[in-house]
């Protein structure tokens, strides 16, 4: 975007007016989503709980709900422990929203020559792991300078709940960063092009099994029930937030329902084939960028629908799982960690990487061919010149014909 | 505007905020307002690092440095609930050593950062003609042991294993001592 504004203006100002375009895209895409998500999950729990949740703001389903809590919450004092660090429990709030937000960054909604990302970074997804473990300071911070025993104690719970569940998390995302051979999101989501049998999900049975401890690993990190043990509500009153109220405390909401969309994206993009729809209705439609700007537009426009829609279908997963299981003792919590999801995250581990040395070409449970196509979508960058190698190294050599896109394939 | 190198600019925001921060560091007595700050310092770093293009090792920074700095502000946390830990004084005697320790190392940084003339800055002509290269590829051929930038030198693969290993060890170690021990029980019938 910016070059092509650069035709037009000063560069400076293209920049600028490029990176704000993104950060209002991205902060309006957060901050809606948790107004959506909040009403549904109002919505979702009344359902389940056999009640019918808010009906009367705005008409029918009480769809403005989040709107009047919004104007509430806005009008509340802004109230702050007399014995509270002062500095840090006004930040505390901006620090999470901020990792919330900054993952997005490098989440693409749409792959392809063009793809929609707010900064195309080569280790994709390794910077939106490492942000999103940063959300937990913000709640470290909260809890800390609160000057309140519920609040330290649910603090402290959450850390050593995030940093024993980042293992598992980092251990199940490298499935498919191997399987498809790069870190950039971008790569990943346009290697599972087409049919659904091309997801990643259904590679074979050890990534199938990876999504599900992907999954439970995810709802961990993000503090969801039932890992919600630093705002335990029946122990700890409200945990991390039991002094926050108003607007500030609103924002430790958008956070969470921020990173639990993220998370969402996330597993959308690596394991659900991203913005390609079950049924490749975009090829059929001829919705590419070679058949003119706006067909290519609209295609990456069902794309983006596509992992949004993925996307909030993980969260509405995740508020099913929350308004169903009880939630865990923090012994409990830890042996999921340590006992089942980190052995099993590593046996598969090995396990994909195995299939991928025996059926290298293989999708859908080793049962068709790869689509050798899907390799040739260009990464947007010129590939590296690999220089020439002695002919006495049979791997290197191979390595030094092909494209950019399928090093790791062919070098395991 | 268009006089200014807009690289140049963002490379003395970031400096600016990891050095402002580190001094916060000094300055600050409560021990999680510097672990705090710390993390901010890092994240600049990070910021540096993005800025020239080693993307990989920024996104490494940011999950190893920074995130590191989560367990230290743990720590602060925890001893902040002793009395005598939450106002950390420093006194005369100790700010005349750290001054010498860092000042001799910063000057021995300085003095190797100009002695070296590869690391002279460059012209901005020729600085904007340098292309943008990514860094994951290679980094992870040189692991695997085929370096792209001189491929008559061997990789990394022996180092690479080496620590991966020692890692492991490391990791199955701190899990066998931190077990709960176990204690034969008498069963009585």
């Amino acid at each position: 975007m910016a070059p092509f504004l650069s035709q037009y203006v000063w560069t400076w100002l293209a920049y600028t007016i490029a990176g704000l375009v993104h950060i209002a895209l991205i902060i309006n895409l957060v901050a809606v989503g948790a107004l959506i998500f909040i009403w549904l999950e109002r919505k979702i729990s009344g359902r389940i709980q056999d009640r019918l949740g808010p009906t009367r703001v705005g008409g029918k389903f009480g769809w403005l709900q989040t709107l009047a809590d919004g104007i509430k919450l806005l009008t509340k004092e802004d109230l702050m422990p007399a014995g509270a660090d002062g500095f840090l429990f006004k930040i505390a709030p901006y620090v999470s929203f901020c990792a919330a937000i900054a993952a997005y960054i490098a989440i693409p909604f749409a792959g392809g020559d063009l793809p929609w990302i707010a900064q195309r970074l080569n280790t994709g997804v390794f910077f939106v792991l490492a942000v999103l473990g940063l959300e937990v300071f913000g709640v470290i911070l909260a809890g800390y300078s609160s000057a309140s025993k519920w609040s330290l104690f649910g603090a402290m719970r959450e850390a050593a709940q995030v940093v024993s569940y980042e293992v598992p998390l980092g251990m199940c995302v490298v499935v498919p960063v191997l399987i498809a051979g790069s870190l950039d999101m971008v790569v990943i989501g346009d290697r599972q092009a087409g049919w659904f049998t091309n997801w990643l999900i259904f590679h074979d049975p050890f990534t199938f099994i990876t999504f599900w401890v992907y999954f439970t690993c995810a709802t961990a990190s993000v503090n969801r029930a039932p890992f919600d043990l630093a705002e335990a509500e029946s122990e700890l009153v409200a945990g991390f937030h039991t002094e926050y109220s108003g607007l500030r405390w609103s924002f430790f909401f958008m956070a969470e329902y921020g990173s639990m969309f993220s998370v969402s994206l996330l597993a959308a993009i690596l394991f659900l084939g991203g913005w390609h729809g079950p049924i490749p209705i975009t090829d059929f439609l001829g919705l590419s960028s070679e058949n003119g700007m706006v067909a290519g537009y609209v295609g990456q426009l069902i794309g983006a629908t596509n992992v949004i829609l993925k996307g909030t279908i993980g969260v509405c997963v995740m508020m099913w799982v929350r308004w169903t299981l009880p939630r865990l003792r923090i012994d409990q919590v830890m042996t999921t960690c340590l006992k089942y999801c980190t052995p099993i995250a590593a046996v598969m581990f090995l396990g994909a990487t195995l299939w991928q040395l025996k059926m290298p070409d293989r999708n859908f449970f080793g049962v068709l061919p790869v689509n050798l196509s899907v390799y040739e979508i260009s990464e947007g960058q010129p590939p590296i010149q690999f220089p020439e190698i002695p002919q006495d190294k049979p791997t290197t050599d191979q390595v030094a014909k092909t494209s950019d896109n399928d090093i790791p394939r062919k070098a395991l | 505007m268009e006089g200014i190198y807009w690289p140049s600019f963002f490379f003395w925001l970031f400096s600016g905020i990891t050095c402002s921060f580190a001094v916060a560091v000094l300055v600050s007595t409560n021990i999680v307002r510097m672990a705090f700050y710390l993390v901010l310092s890092l994240a600049g770093a990070a910021g540096l690092m993005f800025l020239a293009g080693a993307d990989f090792v920024g996104a490494m920074q940011l999950l190893i440095y920074v995130g590191g700095t989560l367990v230290l502000l743990i720590f602060g946390v925890m001893l902040t609930s002793q009395e005598r830990f939450v106002e950390m004084k420093t006194m005369a005697g100790d700010w005349v050593k750290g001054f010498l320790a860092g000042g001799a190392l910063l000057f021995v940084l300085i003095y190797a950062a100009f002695s070296i003339p590869v690391w002279r800055g460059m012209e901005r002509t020729a600085a904007e003609a340098v292309p943008v290269t990514h860094t994951v590829t290679p980094i992870a051929m040189g692991l695997l042991g085929a370096r792209t930038d001189a491929p008559d030198r061997p990789g990394y693969l022996l180092p690479f294993e080496i620590v991966s290993v020692h890692l492991l060890v490391v990791l199955i170690g701190a899990a066998y001592l931190a077990r709960a021990k176990r204690t034969r029980t008498i069963e009585s019938n």
